[in-house]
């Protein structure tokens, strides 16, 4: 009798235990999603202090690139649980919040007292507000970003490669300020023998498939007055996207495809651009700001061997905004501990460390900081680049504008197919025709 | 003959003494008509789940407006409007058309190099296992591995390709941009793919060639034909049914290629190497213009239902000569 009370009590014990145990699991456990990349490695090691604090157990869902936004979007748009936090791109941000995928933050911020006239503005716009420069908020800035440029600093001080250099164009052998300089350095170190291996000019974005050509061709367009929309008239496109100005940036881009880059550049983005500089491949390489930590550590480009410059001038002084906001998913069980995970994230001492981790904080207190210029080699380079950061449409039909670039700007400048006239106004017409069918316009 | 009649009626007498069916109709009353559609009916209504409803919702919502990422959104009817787009835009046209190169190429270099290697490996020379071992090793590869690998070879600054070509024709390797050159990318795909599918089709010819009885060679050399004449009266009417079976499924299969031009291409230089599966899951899955994605799946699918259809008549009346 006395062993099976026991074994009674045993039993209703582990019954007990099992049936407590997912409870406690659901409340001490998030899930993030997020894209597979070294500053998502940086947030594992930053949310340790989260668990520490506050007991819940952050769990991470990383996803690359290639495969990042079809499978968050699909997700959010199959209203899936898997995610109680996202970073998603910033280009999301329409249509997360209009087709209801993001909780809406306004109240939450006032309540907490987070401002976003804390954060960098252009990040707000980029990474937070929908619609565009209103003060309604989907994410919390989470993940500055922006295209610059590396540069090979070892090769740019050669004695002889300056001394040929000022000799051949009569200047210095320098990061460039415009764009006329940077294709005139290009030239000089295209196909040249440099420790008995044949290098190139420079490594510039040119992938067909998703977004890559995209980001690269409107961070050149930008600084020659392409405009998205007329800022009087929004979505009246005819002469702005296809201005005189922004064909000849667009010839620009072209010609320093044909003229500088490596053999098989043909559809290179954020991992290929990288390879080719850590490779030794190239003299300068067009890529975003993520990716400088990684090659300064780089053991045989990185420390005094690399140099950072913010993209050139020309007519205007833009760069194309990378980067993401951190958003709490309407579908997440679980929003009142995402919204103490964001709360955590936007203190100033948080931020601070995010960025000592290899994070691209967008709080003004960390990078108005005096001494955050001096904080990393690439700091000031970043600084001077969100200053000037410029972003994609991220209207709800974002992806079927980015489609009809990818395939317009790819057929022009990589495929040399008709002019760069031709390639905008197709564009105008493709986009004239997406945003007719969401009935804008 | 009457020994073995006998045989086969005892043993059905045996037989229907222990079989479960007889039990079950005892115990159930079920007729032969109902348990045989007992036993079907899990498959019938699985083929109603996953083929049948989809296709027929996939039907409806080609006639709407609907987008999968707008669920809340009203769903309105737009009549043929749908089909109308999908019939006149130039880039689906474009798709199709780069669809049809791809097909078509593919098939006549897989067929033609498949029914070679299976003529050669049917000698049965010394080594000819470890030799068909060799040949089939491509398509044991996962698309996504073939894909990569091809990347690298077609690579102009290391890869082995781009060498071998310059090594024969003097061409400088960073000249041979098989990826990056408008008229070298849809080869480049079509050399990967033959690379890959053509043991398939070698193996279904092997077989249609090992099925031809000896005896009929036989024939032929005593009535003193050709080798020339054996070949072309003997074996590739026999084994034509095979060889056109292999060109159905690698016709069905190529019009459905996805996986391959993704990972070499992206569909570029430009949208020289779109085909039409890339473009539609663009259209499903990235533009999430569901109704119109559907209308261009429904047009898919009739041009190769219809095709196909064609062709199986052709290939049953092969057999039937």
């Amino acid at each position: 009798m006395q062993r099976k009370s026991k074994a009674l009590l045993g039993l209703a014990s582990t019954l007990m235990l099992s049936s407590a145990l997912p409870n406690l699991a659901i409340a001490d456990e998030l899930t993030l999603c997020w894209a597979a990349w070294d500053p998502a490695n940086a947030l594992v090691e930053l949310s340790k202090d989260f668990t520490a604090k506050t007991g819940t157990t952050m769990k991470f869902e990383f996803v690359p690139w290639t495969s990042y936004a079809d499978r968050f979007l699909n997700e959010l748009n199959s209203h899936g649980k898997l995610c109680d936090l996202i970073i998603g791109d910033s280009q999301w941000i329409g249509g997360s919040a209009e087709n209801g995928h993001y909780v809406k933050l306004n109240d939450f911020f006032d309540k907490e007292g987070i401002k976003m006239d804390d954060f960098v503005p252009a990040t707000v716009v980029g990474y937070s507000e929908w619609p565009k420069n209103t003060p309604n908020y989907w994410a919390l800035p989470a993940m500055g970003d922006v295209v610059g440029w590396t540069y090979r600093k070892d090769w740019f001080e050669r004695p002889e490669l300056k001394k040929e250099f000022k000799e051949k164009y009569g200047a210095d052998l320098v990061a460039p300020k415009t764009y006329g300089q940077l294709k005139q350095i290009a030239e000089f170190f295209q196909k040249r023998e440099i420790d008995g291996k044949t290098v190139y000019g420079a490594s510039i974005y040119t992938e067909r498939g998703s977004e890559g050509i995209t980001m690269g061709v409107t961070n050149v367009l930008y600084d020659w007055g392409f405009q998205y929309e007329n800022p009087k008239k929004p979505y009246e496109m005819e002469s702005f996207v296809n201005s005189p100005d922004a064909v000849k940036g667009l010839e620009f881009y072209k010609s320093l495809y044909d003229c500088c880059t490596p053999p098989g550049s043909s559809n290179v983005y954020m991992v290929e651009s990288a390879d080719a500089f850590k490779s030794g491949q190239v003299a300068m390489q067009m890529n975003f700001a993520f990716t400088w930590p990684g090659l300064y550590k780089d053991e045989k480009v990185g420390g005094d061997r690399i140099g950072f410059f913010p993209n050139p001038a020309e007519k205007a002084h833009f760069a194309q905004l990378g980067g993401q906001g951190i958003s709490v998913v309407s579908y997440s069980d679980k929003k009142d501990a995402a919204l103490q995970y964001i709360k955590w994230f936007a203190q100033a001492d948080v931020q601070a460390k995010w960025w000592e981790l290899g994070g691209f904080s967008c709080l003004n207190s960390v990078v108005n900081a005096p001494s955050f210029a001096g904080s990393q080699p690439y700091a000031q380079a970043f600084l001077d680049s969100m200053a000037i950061v410029k972003d994609f449409w991220a209207e709800p039909s974002y992806a079927s504008l980015l489609q009809a670039m990818q395939k317009r700007v790819h057929n022009y400048v990589v495929a040399g197919n008709g002019t760069a006239q031709e390639a905008l106004d197709g564009l105008v017409k493709d986009w004239t025709q997406v945003f007719e069918d969401d009935g804008k316009i | 003959m009457n020994i073995s009649n006998s045989i086969v009626e005892k043993a059905a007498d045996a037989t229907a003494k222990v079989t479960p069916i007889s039990v079950v109709r005892r115990v159930r009353g079920l007729s032969d008509r109902a348990i045989a559609w007992l036993f079907i009916a899990p498959a019938i209504v699985l083929l109603l789940a996953i083929n049948i409803f989809p296709l027929i919702w996939a039907i409806y919502l080609s006639f709407t407006n609907y987008r999968a990422n707008r669920p809340n959104a009203a769903v309105e009817g737009v009549g043929l409007r749908n089909y109308e787009r999908v019939l006149t835009d130039p880039d689906i046209w474009q798709a199709m058309q780069t669809t049809a190169h791809f097909v078509f190429w593919t098939i006549v270099l897989q067929t033609v190099i498949g029914f070679t290697l299976a003529y050669l490996i049917d000698r049965k020379f010394r080594g000819h296992a470890f030799w068909t071992t060799i040949i089939l090793i491509p398509m044991m590869l996962s698309p996504a591995v073939v894909g990569n690998f091809w990347r690298f070879l077609y690579e102009p600054q290391i890869g082995l390709f781009a060498y071998a070509v310059s090594w024969l024709t003097g061409i400088a390797t960073s000249d041979i941009r098989m990826l990056g050159d408008v008229s070298l990318a849809p080869w480049a795909i079509i050399i990967v793919d033959t690379w890959m599918w053509t043991p398939y089709v070698m193996l279904i010819c092997l077989a249609g060639l090992r099925s031809i009885p000896d005896y009929i060679y036989e024939a032929a050399e005593v009535d003193r034909a050709s080798p020339w004449r054996q070949f072309w009266s003997i074996t590739v009417p026999m084994a034509l049914p095979f060889i056109m079976l292999a060109v159905l499924f690698r016709g069905i299969e190529n019009f459905k290629m996805f996986d391959m031009v993704t990972l070499l291409t992206g569909g570029g230089p430009g949208s020289v190497t779109e085909v039409a599966s890339i473009t539609l899951k663009r259209a499903a899955f990235e533009s999430w213009a569901t109704g119109r994605a559907s209308a261009f799946a429904i047009v898919l699918f009739v041009a190769v239902f219809g095709l196909a259809n064609i062709y199986v008549r052709a290939l049953n009346k092969v057999k039937q000569r």
